[in-house]
């Protein structure tokens, strides 16, 4: 069981990096903005998946935690492109992610009850994990604006959060 | 002329109030940038504590021993008046990587 979250996890992280790498060159901001925000956007249609589907009271609010804190941070990563005047810009990254989530969302969505929400904390874990990984090994450190770094920073340790809680709901569904 | 046991009690309510409102302290916390601080505080049961959310995102404040929980939406200031001593370990529900340790004397 172990094994199979830590693969998944390895996996989304080597998915997330190759495609990063693939580019060559460090992501420009415009493009760092687009992979945080398609990663924020991601999580959110995740946990209203969930929201529909799951009964399980614990799942349920921490699918509204999800929806609530990314809708927060995505809308202050709106705010601060808009100020900065620079317009997000997809890339490779930004189109792996999507097709990935679309494709865990169809996974999920065969899925009923326990098995159900066991898949999507479990994914839960796994995602935030990549997605953080990324952003402290990649997104931040290419970031050169201060002010989208300094965003970007507050969006690790909320996501390091969600990571912790995830892994707590997990626990408890065992 | 007011009676003399009415100067009194007066006198004896105004001390009285003085006297609580001397004791009982407010204590001000802030969760900045997911971090709690100070990480460490001590108060007296009476007292106040404030804390400060200036983040985006919810916290709450979450005794582990169950004694408490206080939601704190987003740039908002969540109070609670302290009522059992004890030193109690507290995070926030929605990021259990906040952690904090309120020591509450008699």
């Amino acid at each position: 069981m172990m094994f199979v979250r830590l693969s998944a996890a390895i996996a989304a992280v080597s998915l997330l990096s190759s495609a990063a790498l693939a580019q060559g060159a460090k992501p420009t901001d415009p493009q760092i903005a687009h992979i945080a925000y398609t990663a924020g956007v991601i999580d959110i249609k995740a946990a209203k998946q969930a929201l529909n589907k799951t009964r399980n009271k614990e799942v349920k609010a921490f699918a509204q935690d999800m929806v609530r804190d990314h809708e927060a941070v995505n809308k202050q990563a709106l705010d601060l492109v808009k100020k900065l005047k620079v317009k997000p810009e997809d890339n490779d990254t930004s189109r792996t992610l999507s097709k990935n989530a679309a494709d865990k969302l169809a996974e999920l969505g065969k899925l009923k009850g326990a098995a159900f929400d066991k898949a999507y904390v479990d994914n839960e874990v796994a995602y935030h994990k990549a997605v953080d990984n990324a952003l402290e090994t990649q997104l931040i450190p290419s970031a050169s604006n201060p002010e989208l770094k300094n965003l970007l920073q507050t969006g690790l340790k909320i996501f390091q959060g969600h990571e912790q809680h995830a892994e707590q709901v997990a626990a408890s569904l065992k | 002329m007011t009676p003399r046991w009415i100067l009194a009690a007066l006198t004896a309510l105004a001390l009285v109030a003085q006297s609580i409102s001397a004791q009982a302290a407010t204590i001000q916390i802030t969760m900045e940038n997911l971090a709690i601080l100070p990480a460490e505080a001590s108060a007296k049961i009476g007292d106040t504590i404030e804390w400060i959310n200036k983040d985006i995102v919810a916290h709450t404040a979450t005794a582990r021993n169950g004694d408490w929980d206080v939601m704190l939406p987003p740039n908002t200031t969540g109070t609670l008046v302290l009522k059992k001593a004890g030193t109690v370990d507290y995070y926030c529900r929605f990021h259990p990587n906040m952690k904090a340790v309120l020591k509450i004397e008699p």
